[in-house]
């Protein structure tokens, strides 16, 4: 790593802080689109996460795991979106708290 | 606690939190997507300085790039780029803050926990394409495979959910 | 080993799962099969091992290991398990071939097969199991075959009931079974024969316990092989199908009480008042039996009363400690009473569905061999000599005079009681005129091969298994092969009869004399004058009394079940309604009300579902955590 200085637990704040803002978004949004991005972006905290792990302990794994949660991501968006189209085709709405067919 | 960090990554962080609180707080989706891209630009930046190139350019193409394209392009096709989206009460924010927080605290605590253990070891070149391609067709070649069988499984299941379909019509209405 | 036990569960599995798809001559093959085949393992592996003397054990896996109880899935093929399994597969398989011809017309094929093979292999389990946790396992399983079978034309509303009557009885002695096993465990702390036997055998137990433990183990036994005062259900259970009459209820299934009681000999022999209780049960049970017998008119019931009274000479020669004369007389009276039954069934089936025998008649022009393999079954169980039933009851009855001649005199009138009942039936069913108005002589006609094939195997069976175990009057070279086959067998040496060699000759006159005497007297009154066992209500006196059985099904009705009843309307009323009701009621609607508090949280909103994931989640990391 370029600053020697730099320790791991900064990183820890910094990715526990962003994956908490996609959290909050998860929670307070309404707009299905809107939700998939704040799941983009809690994914890409972990991301951040075991990158940086990775570096400091020196083992390349963790940024296969990183490989592998983009190809996941990237499923998992398409998929997403596609649902999300189907949905607004059928009720012309993108609003997830509509969608309580769910109801016992 | 900021006192003798470097300046580069504490300016990297507060524009990566604050794109990052964009993203969630902007009423127009539009402004959303963009600031979430600003934000990966700034998460490619931090794995620069962690000295993971290859996933820094990765991150850009993949996310940046593709996904981030996809969601624009889904907005402007359902013509959504405009505030139309209801506004929660404030109950519900300060209900999601509160939850939001107490994962905040509890994981933090949690990974504080767990760093303690880590050792630091670095190892030169571990994020160049050379390292990282040995360990991906060796020892995770099945998951990689896999992986290929994932997507391609995305892939048929958004045609099938995209196709417009006459039955599907009232089964929401 | 494990090919024995498992082919017919095999076979149980392919029949009851797809034998509904098959066609009918698929299922019957695939299930005589896996019988059959079982056969040739279980014959391949008695002539290697079992004729030298050795005992194969295999123990497939731990069932059960709680605190010092160790169960294990665990098999014993010895020279006795192993001649149990030689008959249970060898006449289960003759008697699989003869279903095949019995039950073609039936639309309960593939069921009749599936539940045919479930009881081999239930019953191989009793036999075969090193423990006595897997002869409980086979024993619950062959009476739950045995119910099923019995109620197989459930749609008839008394068979079903004569299948409740069997399993009800059955499981009164289960009981007594049950609590033997817990005893045993108590002062052994193991269910292992081996374990077990050896105790027993250094003497250290305490002979209460031991009586205790003996006649509880005999208890389960009377339930199993319907002995007084539990035999009341083997005649019902006549309800059943043929075929499963002759396997479950003649040959194999009701043999086990004798089984479990050869195979503790260790412990009876030990206790001499439970072994008196065997030997006079058995004695009061054969004798009633038979004078029930004389008087019945239905084919089958003569056969199941007859059944009765044999396996109760079985129980006085336990009794006396002939345990290589019961297990002898268990063998021949496989054969023939099998015989028996599959001939009776092969009459039936002739007689298309009738089975009166004051509605038969002559039938030996139309059925010759059935006629003969009958007649030679009726000679095996009269005790023809040089048949089998012969030396089998000879010898049951020289060990009850050594025993006590009062035993012997009882055993002999029993044995020729069972000469009256058996040649009225045999003279009544086959000779004189043809007696049925409803259904022409023309059209009476003889089984098909499956069902002859079996009958004429079983006959030479029944002729030649004297050669099994001859008296030792034919020369010390041929004579005593099966006592000394089991001997080893028995953890105390048998006692020999000690009497002498006039006295024997004396006996033997006698049983043949009794023999002659029966068959004599059957002959004149039912071939010379032709007379027809008399109609239901113009009996009168004693005969009226054996035709109802000593009226001991009224007996149970009013002693046991009428005071049963009464006590449970009594406690439906009271416990039942008022108390258990209203405490149970309230308790099971105060979920209701919870719940529908509850509900509320699942609205089906999905927000709400995420802020509870998150708050679970907090929650699950923070106890990990401190």
């Amino acid at each position: 790593m370029i600053f020697q200085n730099l320790d791991i637990s900064h990183y820890i704040y910094l990715s526990t802080v962003l994956f908490s803002i996609g959290l909050f978004g998860v929670l307070f949004r309404r707009n299905a689109i809107v939700l998939l991005m704040c799941i983009e972006l809690m994914l890409n905290a972990v991301n951040l996460l075991f990158t940086a792990l990775s570096t400091y302990m020196g083992d390349a794994d963790g940024q296969i795991f990183v490989f592998f949660i983009m190809v996941v991501a990237a499923a998992e968006a398409a998929v997403g979106l596609a649902i999300l189209v189907m949905v607004y085709r059928n009720t012309r709405k993108t609003d997830v708290s509509f969608l309580d067919q769910l109801k016992g | 606690m900021f006192n003798n960090l470097p300046i580069p990554f504490l300016v990297l962080s507060f524009f990566t939190i604050l794109s990052a609180l964009y993203v969630v707080t902007s009423k127009n989706p539009i402004h959303s997507v963009l600031a979430l891209i600003l934000t990966f630009f700034s998460i490619s930046a931090h794995y620069v300085l962690l000295n993971a190139q290859f996933l820094a350019i990765v991150n850009l193409i993949v996310y940046a790039g593709a996904i981030m394209v996809l969601f624009l392009f889904v907005l402007m096709l359902l013509n959504l780029n405009k505030d139309a989206e209801p506004i929660k009460s404030n109950l519900w924010g300060i209900a999601a803050a509160i939850s939001a927080g107490l994962l905040l605290l509890v994981i933090t605590a949690a990974f504080q926990k767990a760093g303690e253990n880590v050792v630091k070891h670095p190892v030169e070149g571990i994020g160049l394409v050379k390292a990282l391609g040995q360990t991906l067709f060796t020892r995770f070649l099945v998951p990689f495979e896999l992986s290929g069988a994932l997507f391609l499984a995305a892939m048929v299941g958004s045609v099938l959910l995209g196709k417009r379909d006459k039955v599907n019509k009232d089964l929401l209405a | 080993m494990s090919i024995i036990i498992l082919l017919p569960l095999l076979g149980f599995l392919v029949s009851g799962i797809v034998g509904k798809y098959l066609p009918k001559q698929v299922v019957g093959l695939i299930s005589t099969a896996a019988v059959v085949l079982s056969f040739a393992f279980a014959l391949h592996m008695f002539l290697e091992k079992s004729i030298l003397g050795e005992a194969v054990s295999q123990k497939w896996f731990t069932f059960l290991q709680v605190g010092g109880l160790q169960i294990d899935v665990a098999f014993t093929f010895d020279r006795l398990s192993g001649w149990m399994t030689l008959i249970i597969t060898g006449i289960g398989s003759l008697i699989h071939l003869y279903s095949m011809g019995y039950m073609k017309e039936d639309e309960g094929y593939y069921k009749f097969f599936a539940y045919l093979n479930l009881f081999v292999f239930n019953m191989l389990l009793l036999v075969l199991g090193s423990n006595f946790i897997m002869l409980f396992f086979g024993w619950e399983g062959v009476g739950l075959c045995s119910y099923l079978l019995i109620g197989f034309w459930y749609k008839n509303l008394n068979y079903g009931k004569a299948a409740r009557k069997a399993f009800v009885m059955n499981r009164i002695g289960d009981l007594g079974l049950l609590l033997g096993l817990f005893l045993i465990f108590k002062e052994f702390k193991s269910f292992d024969y081996t374990i077990v036997f050896d105790q027993i055998a250094a003497g250290n137990t305490p002979a209460h316990v031991l009586t205790a433990i003996a006649l509880l183990l005999f208890v389960g036994a009377m339930g199993k092989s319907a002995q007084i005062p539990l035999y009341t259900w083997l005649p019902d259970a006549m309800a059943g199908p043929t075929p499963v009459s002759a396997l479950i209820h003649a040959a194999t299934m009701v043999t086990a009480g004798v089984y479990l009681v050869v195979r503790s000999q260790a412990l009876y022999f030990q206790t001499a008042l439970a072994s008196d209780v065997i030997m006079w049960v058995g004695l009061a049970t054969s004798l009633m039996a038979a004078l029930i017998g004389l008087k019945q008119n239905d084919i089958k019931k003569v056969l199941a009363y007859s059944t009765v009274s044999q396996l109760g000479l079985m129980f006085v020669a336990l009794g006396c400690g002939a345990y290589t004369a019961a297990m002898f007389h268990l063998t021949t009276h496989a054969f023939f009473k099998a015989l028996l039954f599959l001939g009776s069934g092969s009459v039936i089936h002739g007689m298309h569905h009738e089975q009166d025998i004051r509605k038969m008649g002559g039938l030996k022009s139309k059925m010759p061999i059935t006629y003969f393999t009958f007649l030679i079954g009726t000679l095996a169980i009269t005790g023809f000599p040089f048949l089998s039933g012969f030396f089998s009851k000879d010898e049951i009855l020289l060990h009850a005079f050594s025993h006590s001649p009062l035993v012997w005199g009882l055993s002999l009138i029993s044995a020729s009681i069972t000469g009256f009942y058996m040649f009225r039936m045999f003279f009544v069913t086959f000779h004189g005129k043809y007696r049925n108005t409803h259904y022409p002589l023309e059209k009476v006609h003889e089984s098909p091969i499956t069902m002859t094939l079996p009958l004429l195997i079983l006959a030479v069976l029944s002729v030649l298994g004297g050669l099994l175990n001859l008296p030792h009057y034919f020369g010390h070279n041929v004579a005593g092969a099966f006592s000394s086959y089991l001997a080893p067998m028995y953890k105390f040496a048998e006692h020999s009869p000690e009497v002498s060699a006039s006295t024997e000759w004396l006996l033997l006159a006698a049983a043949v004399s009794v023999f002659i005497i029966a068959f004599v007297a059957m002959r004149m009154k039912y071939i010379s004058k032709n007379s027809v066992p008399e109609e239901d209500d113009s009996m009168s006196g004693l005969g009226k009394v054996l035709a109802n059985k000593f009226y001991v099904d009224e007996i149970y009705d009013a002693g046991v079940v009428a005071p049963i009843e009464i006590a449970g309307t009594v406690t439906d009323g009271l416990v039942d309604d008022i108390a258990i009701k209203g405490i149970t009621d309230s308790i099971g609607k105060s979920p209701n009300w919870i719940s529908s508090l509850l509900s509320r949280v699942q609205n089906g909103n999905i927000e709400y579902y995420l802020i509870y994931m998150v708050i679970a989640v907090s929650i699950l990391l923070a106890i990990n955590l401190f």
